[in-house]
């Protein structure tokens, strides 16, 4: 297992550099220009100097070698600063942002806990509703339980978050008014007043998420259940005279959740890469409304530091739920 | 309409009056949406619209510009002149004075070497100030003392109002600033976010393209303003979900360029909760003809240079025809509404400086039909296209990727079919056609089609150097690495003569004569650039926000120490 896991990360690192790479070049030979969001009225001499100053004009490769240094290099080194109180990053040119001219990891530090609250919160919810509605819809195959439930899971699936983020806005905010359509950032969670307020800002984007991960998971749900209950051993179980609660409860629902945890475990990295259109929708300053942002102001640093990051977060869950697998499944034998 | 919102906003102010002595901080707070977030609170550094107003709540520049486009005193004790010996008689010098006691919102003294530091900061070499441009020409920043400031010159400058003047270019503290200047610009992200200022408020919080938190400036040079203690100002989303919070759910206070289609406009004010203002500037949505050649078939290096003139757009009748065949009535009905009227102009403010061309708002379509035939253009062949030696009356026309632009785009296609032109179009991404970037063939710069479509303006109320980017030139080709604002390759010895002749002139009368001629020169005389729509600014405020005037000069939030809650 221990050789596996290690054979496992050494792989990940010339995966992870070509990964960084070729997102570093399509990014960069996307079409578009930061020199877009300098307003006109700018003369062109002034432009030139602030594509200068950004740096825009160096080489690809060039760019691309200073950005693998200030990734690897100089953030985690002022990362090991900020914690330790130390100074060894003292004046090392960290990844800047075009759009922002600030630092990029400063952003991302500032956007990361609305993500993982918001979308984080969503997908748990998600998770929450999908076990056991996945699990009664196989149990009772098609009874109008399961017709209902595969009903909403299509809907879930196939309805796009933009679509029901702002029927949600129009019915519960405009006409219901019961809750707001911005997410209010600024809201710090210090009494019972302002913890239902956080609630209450939550709730729309949270529906919105939470339906699109339970349509998903409760599928998945259903269909590992289904197998199982058909299994001998389920037979076994019954016949040894065991209650349909023990039966379903502890037998099936274990072995069925082995696929589905591995499903779950390769949709955290979702969570990290944030909602980017719900994020969107309701105004939320998480990492996918940053990496958005970003994209429409051609702002390539931002945009490569983020990707890398998804990138780096998938290889690792990746891993993480294969590792998983084992542990759950005595079956499975890594060597 | 419009007498519906006067009749508004006279009972607003009616109701209001005698708040006019309200406390500072007394009202709360406001919510300001701007739907493009703030990224940064330097207008220095990001020249961006919404930076610059954000910023402008903070810092403030010596002078600003009222909703008139005047120049008034913000931190100068009076706007220098040449009747008040402020203004050198030759133009070659100013003199500021600063107000006595002004504080930075930290309680330290403003003195005349922060403005100089001002100065110095943006013209620091590598720092790559956005506002660059506003220090041009300028010889020497003086400070014989802590009151006054004497700005000299390299030539005389017949608009001194430059430096120092307008929300792009505010004064910033030296003490805060000091360790900031060139290259180390990006580093200071706490001062960047966080700027002390002297204006109404100040920042207490910064999340970059989310939301400012501000509070009154407990140092402001008003006892009285602001009377908002507290400001959020939100960002994101779009521009009909901002309009919604204002329009509908009553959520915010304030929301900026909510620019939405005249259907969506008339459904919100139905909403009832807040009212649309409008004002209008010098953004002119224009289509520019393109003097040279981009046929493909040329050589890379020689599309669209002066070496080959276009084969049709060269005849000013065709241009003119072209532009007979517009509606721009129609136009502005359909893509705006309330938010942009037709015009003639390139310049179509201030008033001084407006030409009082009207001639093409009228469509004319058998006009339009009778000048091609004169031009020599017939339908020999009978397919609907006319041609001439043989080559047929086709053109390309690009603009950006823009709902509004590509409604545009297809109603002027359809006239212009109907006078027998084909048209071919063309929509680029905003990121790639504004993007400037030499080595992309879809620049608006490049210009590799014979007609496109964008919208252009110019900071402050001087026209100037905005007139000043059709000389010769300014033509981008590949000498220059395709930069330059004559996009249409448009080159006469007439223009540059009196251009210059403008700069050198120094009676405001003369001014407007001059700039007139040369707006009439490049639109009614030669129809080189066929100005279709004067966009203005449509903002939105809710009923119980007073004291919003909306500005198109300087920043939309130039007045917000006056604003007040209606109670």
């Amino acid at each position: 297992m221990l050789t596996y896991i290690l054979r496992r990360l050494l792989i990940a690192i010339p995966t992870l550099l070509v990964i960084s790479l070729v997102i570093f070049l399509i990014v960069d030979f996307a079409p578009g220009s930061p020199a877009s969001e300098i307003p006109l009225t700018i003369s062109p001499e002034v432009r030139a100097k602030i594509l200068e100053a950004m740096g825009v004009n160096q080489p690809v490769m060039v760019r691309y070698g200073l950005w693998l240094k200030q990734f690897f290099y100089v953030e985690p080194l002022i990362f090991y600063d900020y914690l330790f109180g130390t100074m060894h990053a003292e004046g090392m040119q960290r990844i800047i942002s075009y759009q922002t001219r600030g630092p990029v990891f400063n952003l991302i530090v500032e956007r990361i806990p609305q993500t993982m609250i918001v979308i984080g919160t969503a997908y748990f919810v998600g998770i929450l509703i999908a076990v056991p509605i996945g699990m009664y819809s196989a149990y009772r195959q098609y009874s109008w339980f399961d017709q209902i439930g595969t009903f909403i899971a299509m809907i879930g699936f196939s309805v796009p978050t933009f679509f029901t983020g702002v029927l949600l806005i129009v019915i519960f905010a405009v006409n219901l008014q019961w809750f707001p359509s911005i997410y209010d950032t600024t809201l710090q969670v210090t009494d019972w007043d302002s913890f239902l307020k956080q609630v209450k800002q939550m709730v729309l984007p949270v529906m919105v998420l939470g339906l699109f991960n339970a349509a998903e998971i409760s599928r998945y749900m259903r269909a590992s259940t289904l197998e199982n209950l058909n299994l001998d051993y389920v037979r076994t179980a019954r016949a040894k005279g065991l209650g349909e609660k023990t039966v379903v409860l502890k037998h099936v629902l274990r072995n069925s959740l082995i696929p589905v945890v591995t499903v779950i475990a390769i949709g955290i990295p979702t969570i990290f890469g944030g909602a980017i259109i719900t994020e969107q929708v309701f105004k939320i300053n998480g990492i996918g409304a940053g990496l958005i942002n970003a994209i429409h102001a051609n702002d390539l640093p931002m945009v490569q530091t983020l990707t890398f990051i998804f990138a780096f977060l998938i290889v690792s869950f990746n891993l993480i739920a294969d590792i998983l697998y084992g542990l759950l499944d005595p079956r499975i034998r890594y060597e | 309409m419009k007498l519906r919102t006067m009749l508004l906003s006279a009972a607003a102010l009616i109701a209001l009056a005698p708040q006019a002595f309200a406390e500072r901080g007394s009202d709360g707070n406001v919510n300001v949406l701007y739907w493009q977030a703030v990224s940064g609170m330097n207008p220095y550094l990001s020249g961006g619209t919404k930076e610059v107003e954000a910023s402008s709540l903070v810092l403030e520049p010596l002078a600003g510009f009222d909703q008139n486009g005047d120049v008034f005193a913000r931190l100068a004790v009076e706007i220098p002149t040449v009747a008040n010996g402020g203004v050198a008689a030759d133009f070659t010098s100013i003199t500021w004075k600063l107000k006595p006691e002004l504080k930075w919102s930290d309680g330290s003294p403003v003195t005349s070497a922060d403005v100089k530091f001002s100065h110095d900061y943006c013209t620091a070499p590598e720092g790559g100030c956005a506002q660059g441009g506003r220090y041009e020409g300028i010889a020497s920043v003086e400070t014989p003392d802590a009151a006054t400031i004497i700005v000299k010159f390299k030539a005389a400058k017949p608009n001194p109002y430059q430096a120092f003047v307008g929300a792009t270019s505010p004064i910033i503290q030296k003490a805060q600033f000091e360790k900031c200047l060139g290259v180390a610009a990006s580093t200071c992200t706490e001062q960047n976010n966080k700027p002390i200022g002297t204006g109404p408020f100040m920042v207490t919080d910064f999340k970059v393209n989310d939301v400012v938190s501000l509070a009154a400036n407990p140092n402001y040079r008003d006892p009285a303003k602001p009377a908002f203690a507290t400001m959020t100002l939100k960002g994101g989303g779009d521009a009909a979900a901002a309009a919604r919070a204002v329009m509908e759910t009553g959520e915010v206070d304030y929301a900026w360029n909510t620019q939405i289609n005249p259907d969506l406009q008339a459904q919100m004010k139905a909403g009832g909760k807040g009212v649309f203002v409008n004002a209008f500037g010098t953004l002119v949505e224009r289509i520019e003809m393109n003097l040279t050649d981009p046929s493909p078939a040329l050589p890379e290096g020689e599309r669209s240079t002066v070496k080959h003139p276009h084969p049709i757009l060269s005849d000013i009748k065709v241009r003119t025809a072209l532009s007979m065949a517009i509606d721009r009535t129609l136009l502005v009905a359909v893509g705006y509404g309330e938010a942009a009227r037709p015009t003639c102009n390139l310049v179509p403010a201030p008033a001084i400086y407006a030409s009082d061309n009207t001639g093409c708002i009228a469509q004319n379509i058998d006009g339009a039909k009778a000048l091609l035939a004169e031009a020599g253009w017939a339908d020999s062949d009978a397919d609907g296209i006319l041609d001439k030696d043989g080559k047929k009356l086709s053109l390309l026309y690009q603009t950006s990727v823009n709902a509004v632009r590509q409604d545009f785009q297809a109603l002027v296609k359809g006239w212009w079919n109907s006078i027998g032109v084909e048209v071919e179009l063309k929509a680029i991404d905003a990121g790639v056609y504004f993007g400037g970037d030499a080595g992309s063939p879809d620049t608006f710069q490049k210009f590799y089609a014979d007609v496109e479509m964008y919208a252009n303006n110019f900071d402050g109320t001087d026209p100037e150097p905005y007139l000043a980017g059709y000389l010769c030139d300014k033509i981008p080709g590949p000498s220059n690495q395709w930069q330059g604002e004559n996009v249409n390759r448009f080159c006469d010895p007439a223009y540059d003569a009196m251009v210059a002749e403008l700069g050198k002139s120094q009676d405001p009368a003369k001014r407007g004569e001059l700039a007139k001629k040369l707006n009439d020169m490049l639109t009614k005389d030669s129809m080189v650039i066929v100005p279709l729509a004067d966009r203005g600014r449509l903002s939105a405020h809710s009923n119980t926000l007073a004291g919003v005037v909306l500005n198109v000069w300087d920043s939309e939030l130039w007045n917000a120490s006056d604003w007040s809650r209606v109670k």
